[in-house]
């Protein structure tokens, strides 16, 4: 894992030193709030409904044990006693005191920690595949690649005030799980077809939000060395070309859209031509250092397959469950890629308790080299786990309740926080989650319905990535009430697509019977195998418009 | 962050978030409360005019931090009960979690979102 070195390290105290400084004079009334919100923001601290929110990154997800031991005891000491993990792969809290957040910060500088580039209109924390250095079908871990932009990029003058935040992710294998074409910039590390180089691809305009757009191809093949040469070209055509006289049409995937993906790309291929990428690039030994931090940890060399996993998994069913749904093939024979489900039935998606944190900590250290990885499905993952261990590693995760087998399944729903906590809501998102996670808690159900991806958002940005889900649920308000918008065949993955409308807004209460109707369409429809997202892509959408539509069309709601 | 609305509905209590910590507080007789109950309660537009005042004139001070006035319903018992959701979620807390924010201090607040 990567670790700060001198300059990191002195550089985050600073921050913190100037930002105590500059808390203090809020406090003693030298800023106005005007002055002060910009600089809350730039340090990560937002104002939600109910007290301070403070967003904490995690670059590309990665953790340590001691991080994550930090960040419990800063949620105990601090806040409440649990923390929320995002789908921008970072953990929030959401009562801190404001005299107390330097203090916080301090805690996370200690351990190498800090919220820069989690708010405002710059670069921000660059995501990447939380399987990274694990999955079976990656080319290279991407790690390094992301660590590299986040360094280029951290506080970088010219792109410090970008008409609006920015959002680049990184996945190392054909199959994206990082969601990179819903990035301002999505980055694959590829093979190149004839040479065998490996490189870049890079996708450009993806977001969600009020206008989804899919990423579009930019450049099918960049050289390894060229990457920061070439964003910095991107990067300037929108720093001149974007908008800034309305923040809703100035994120890049309407820069592209408007001028379309040709001009753009021939735009950032003149700058790119002018600029010398041998010079802008990181020194050859600088990238070797950070490569060398992600380096394979010591696995012990083990056959393909465990016996004792084989015993144990028919020895115990809940066990067998858990490993089928909840485990990963890893590229290190006898190991494997272990999702901690932070999606109990009926509990608060991506939260978890300071004990919890402390388990898992521990189940790294003891279990996983002691890494683990935040995903943007907002669940934990143990990335290198010897599968006969597995069984000793279950036992513990049952213990603190986070050994819930339905990782990719129904219940694995993606929620915002919503109008329980956040100011932008415009409906609650929990709720729903809850709701529907209940009414199908059944893990034979689960398992007989098999991948099937709800996304949930409380408001119009989209944190929720609903536009992306196989099912995505939009919370709105109607006429003074929650209403939620219901679409479907969105997909976030190397097939990405934004869902289409199902049809007008039903009520909260309405929506578990209206995710049944769906589920009933697929399972009357599905063929051999097919998943719900295939079932969904051969099928089209209008079944299962008939099937959303079918029911108590005479509510009030369906029919407003 | 809050609703722009141009006219003001009535009645209207002023609420905004205390600097130091967050937490929802709302102008009573004696000054800022942390309890709805205590919320001074503009009745007509002079009223309400004097809470825009006070609102203005804590924000100035950098005493509070996003204050606004919310249009409400009286409860028999004389609580105020912002007419529209958002605002019953900002004054009670998460309804996901009846141990968190103002609910779990004040049990009139319970329930009530």
């Amino acid at each position: 894992m990567y670790r700060y070195d001198q300059f990191d390290e002195a550089f985050v105290r600073e921050r913190v030193a100037q930002f105590r400084g500059q808390v203090a004079r809020r406090i003693d009334g030298s800023l106005t709030e005007d002055e002060f919100k910009p600089l809350r923001l730039k340090n990560g601290v937002y104002l939600q409904l109910h007290a301070y929110m403070l967003r904490i990154a995690i670059p590309y997800g990665t953790l340590s044990s001691a991080q994550l031991r930090q960040l419990a005891l800063i949620g105990e000491r601090y806040d409440r006693g649990y923390g929320h993990f995002t789908t921008r792969q970072n953990l929030q809290f959401n009562w801190p005191k404001l005299r107390d957040i330097p203090d916080i910060l301090d805690l996370l500088a200690d351990v190498g920690m800090h919220c820069i580039q989690t708010s405002g209109n710059c670069i921000r924390n660059t995501t990447a595949d939380h399987f990274s250095g694990a999955a079976a079908d990656e080319v290279e871990d991407p790690r390094a690649t992301a660590e590299l932009i986040r360094q280029w990029s951290t506080m970088h003058p010219e792109f410090d005030y970008l008409p609006r935040k920015f959002k680049i992710a990184v996945t190392g294998a054909p199959r994206d799980r990082a969601a990179i074409r819903a990035h301002d910039i999505g980055i694959q590390v590829v093979r190149h077809p004839v040479s065998g180089e490996v490189g870049y691809r890079l996708f450009v305009g993806g977001g969600l939000g009020r206008t989804p757009m899919i990423g579009k191809l930019v450049r099918d093949f960049l050289p390894k060395a060229h990457l920061l040469a070439y964003l910095q070209s991107l990067m300037r055509v929108y720093n001149l070309e974007g908008r800034r006289d309305n923040k809703y049409k100035a994120r890049v995937k309407i820069l592209v859209h408007e001028i379309g993906i040709e001009e753009f790309r021939g735009r950032v291929e003149a700058e790119f031509a002018a600029l010398d990428p041998a010079a802008i690039a990181a020194d050859p030994e600088e990238v070797a250092r950070i490569e060398a931090y992600f380096a394979p940890p010591a696995f012990v060399k083990l056959p393909e397959t465990s016996q004792r996993l084989a015993a144990d998994r028919a020895r115990y069913a809940a066990f067998d469950r858990w490993v089928e749904t909840n485990t990963f093939p890893h590229r290190q024979p006898g190991y494997t890629a272990v999702t901690v489900s932070l999606k109990p039935v009926g509990g608060v998606p991506g939260d978890a308790t300071s004990d919890q944190m402390r388990t898992v900590a521990d189940l790294a250290d003891a279990h996983s080299f002691g890494e683990i990885r935040v995903s943007h499905h907002q669940n934990l993952i143990l990335p290198h786990v010897r599968q006969d261990e597995l069984y000793a590693l279950w036992t513990g995760l049952v213990g603190a309740g986070l050994a819930e087998a339905n990782a990719g399944l129904i219940t694995d729903i993606i929620a915002c926080p919503g109008l329980d906590y956040c100011a932008l809501a415009t409906a609650r998102s929990i709720p729903i989650a809850q709701a529907i996670s209940r009414r199908f808690a059944s893990p034979e159900r689960q398992r007989e319905i098999g991948e099937l991806g709800i996304k949930i958002s409380g408001c119009i940005n989209a944190c929720g990535h609903h536009h992306v889900g196989h099912i995505g649920i939009l919370g709105l308000e109607k006429s003074g009430q929650e209403s939620y918008q219901v679409t479907l065949g969105g997909d976030a993955t190397e097939n990405a697509a934004i869902g289409q409308l199902l049809g007008p807004g039903i009520t909260a209460t309405e929506v578990p019977d209206a995710i049944e109707r769906l589920v009933a369409v697929y399972l009357a429809r599905r063929q051999d195998g097919e998943t719900f997202a295939e079932a969904v892509r051969r099928l089209g959408i209008e079944p299962f418009k008939a099937g959303f539509l079918a029911a108590p069309a005479e509510s009030a709601h369906a029919a407003a | 962050m809050a609703p722009a609305k141009q006219k003001i509905l009535l009645p209207a209590i002023l609420l905004a978030n205390d600097l130091l910590d967050g937490d929802v507080i709302f102008w009573a007789t004696r000054g800022w409360s942390v309890d709805p109950a205590e919320a001074t309660v503009a009745r007509d537009e002079a009223e309400a005019a004097v809470l825009q005042t006070v609102a203005t004139a804590a924000l100035s001070r950098g005493e509070v931090v996003d204050a606004y006035l919310v249009d409400v319903t009286l409860r028999d018992d004389g609580l105020p009960v912002p007419n529209h959701f958002r605002e019953r979620f900002k004054i009670a807390g998460p309804s996901i979690r009846q141990d968190l924010g103002k609910q779990a201090a004040f049990a009139h607040l319970r329930g009530r979102a």
